[in-house]
């Protein structure tokens, strides 16, 4: 169910170079040459994150001549997107109920405390 | 004043640090804001999602105290409990959060209260996690409601 599909896509999500490469795949598709170039890490170790983006179903890779370049899968991110949101709506629920209790407290915050000038 | 003025939550996923930071801001001094974190009965009116009935068996908002509450709907009923490390007065709330139906998960949360004068406050609350499967799965659950609703979008996203 939903727990099997996304599980994987968050552990891919785990790593900052697997984030940095779904990063810059949002700009446009990528050769593992391409992506290799940006990190202090061999060309193999990138291999293996595009491999682990792969399996998660976050990334794909078709042949194109002699190369396959990595490809994101837009609909994944979709749903983090949907999901993230769904967050942000519920926390924003949240805060308008805050509101209007903020809104039914008095004017004054502190009774304890005369303001400036007040008679004793 | 009659009419509400709603701002904008913020979300931010921390790239760094498996952590959630949510920024808003309020109509009101910090004062207040902090009194509505305080005080359970208050607590109780915005705490709760809606369409779930919220019981707040204690909340004990001091530094060393501690709380515990229920969501209650028709599929069942969802604990919440964690301790309070730090309250200062109308400035900041450091306490442990765990949902018991993941009894291994505890978050650290801090909220601060800025005050932005004009009886204004902005909050920023921050949720540090121990992994980020362990913040992702939480934003992704929901934390509270609306798992179901979630499976229902993400089996119209695999029907496609």
């Amino acid at each position: 169910m939903a727990a099997d599909v996304l599980s994987p896509v968050f552990a891919a999500m785990a790593d900052p170079i697997r984030r940095d490469i779904v990063a810059r795949l949002t700009v446009s598709d990528a050769t593992l040459t391409a992506l290799a170039d940006r990190y202090d890490v061999s060309v193999q170790a990138v291999a293996k994150h595009l491999k682990v983006l792969e399996v998660a179903g976050v990334v794909s890779r078709r042949q194109e001549g002699r190369e396959r370049p990595a490809h994101l899968e837009a609909e994944v991110f979709d749903l983090m997107t949907v999901w993230i949101e769904r967050y942000r709506r519920q926390a924003e629920a949240r805060y308008r109920r805050l509101d209007e209790v903020l809104a039914s407290l008095p004017d004054d915050p502190d009774p304890g405390t005369p303001p400036p000038g007040a008679a004793p | 004043m009659t009419s509400v003025t709603h701002h904008e939550t913020e979300i931010a996923l921390e790239p760094d640090v498996p952590a959630v930071r949510i920024t808003r801001e309020f109509d009101a001094p910090p004062e207040q804001v902090f009194r509505a974190h305080v005080e359970p009965d208050l607590v109780a009116r915005w705490l709760g999602p809606r369409g779930l009935e919220m019981t707040i068996h204690h909340h004990d908002c001091r530094t060393g105290g501690s709380y515990r509450y229920t969501h209650a709907d028709a599929d069942g009923e969802y604990h919440f409990y964690g301790s309070f490390h730090e309250v200062r007065p109308s400035e900041r709330i450091v306490q442990t959060f765990t949902y018991e139906g993941f009894p291994d998960g505890v978050s650290l949360d801090t909220l601060t209260l800025e005050d932005l004068g004009d009886g204004r406050t902005r909050l920023v609350g921050i949720s540090l996690f121990y992994s980020f499967e362990g913040r992702d799965a939480m934003v992704a659950s929901g934390m509270e409601v609306g798992i179901r609703e979630g499976y229902e979008r993400l089996d119209e996203l695999l029907a496609d």
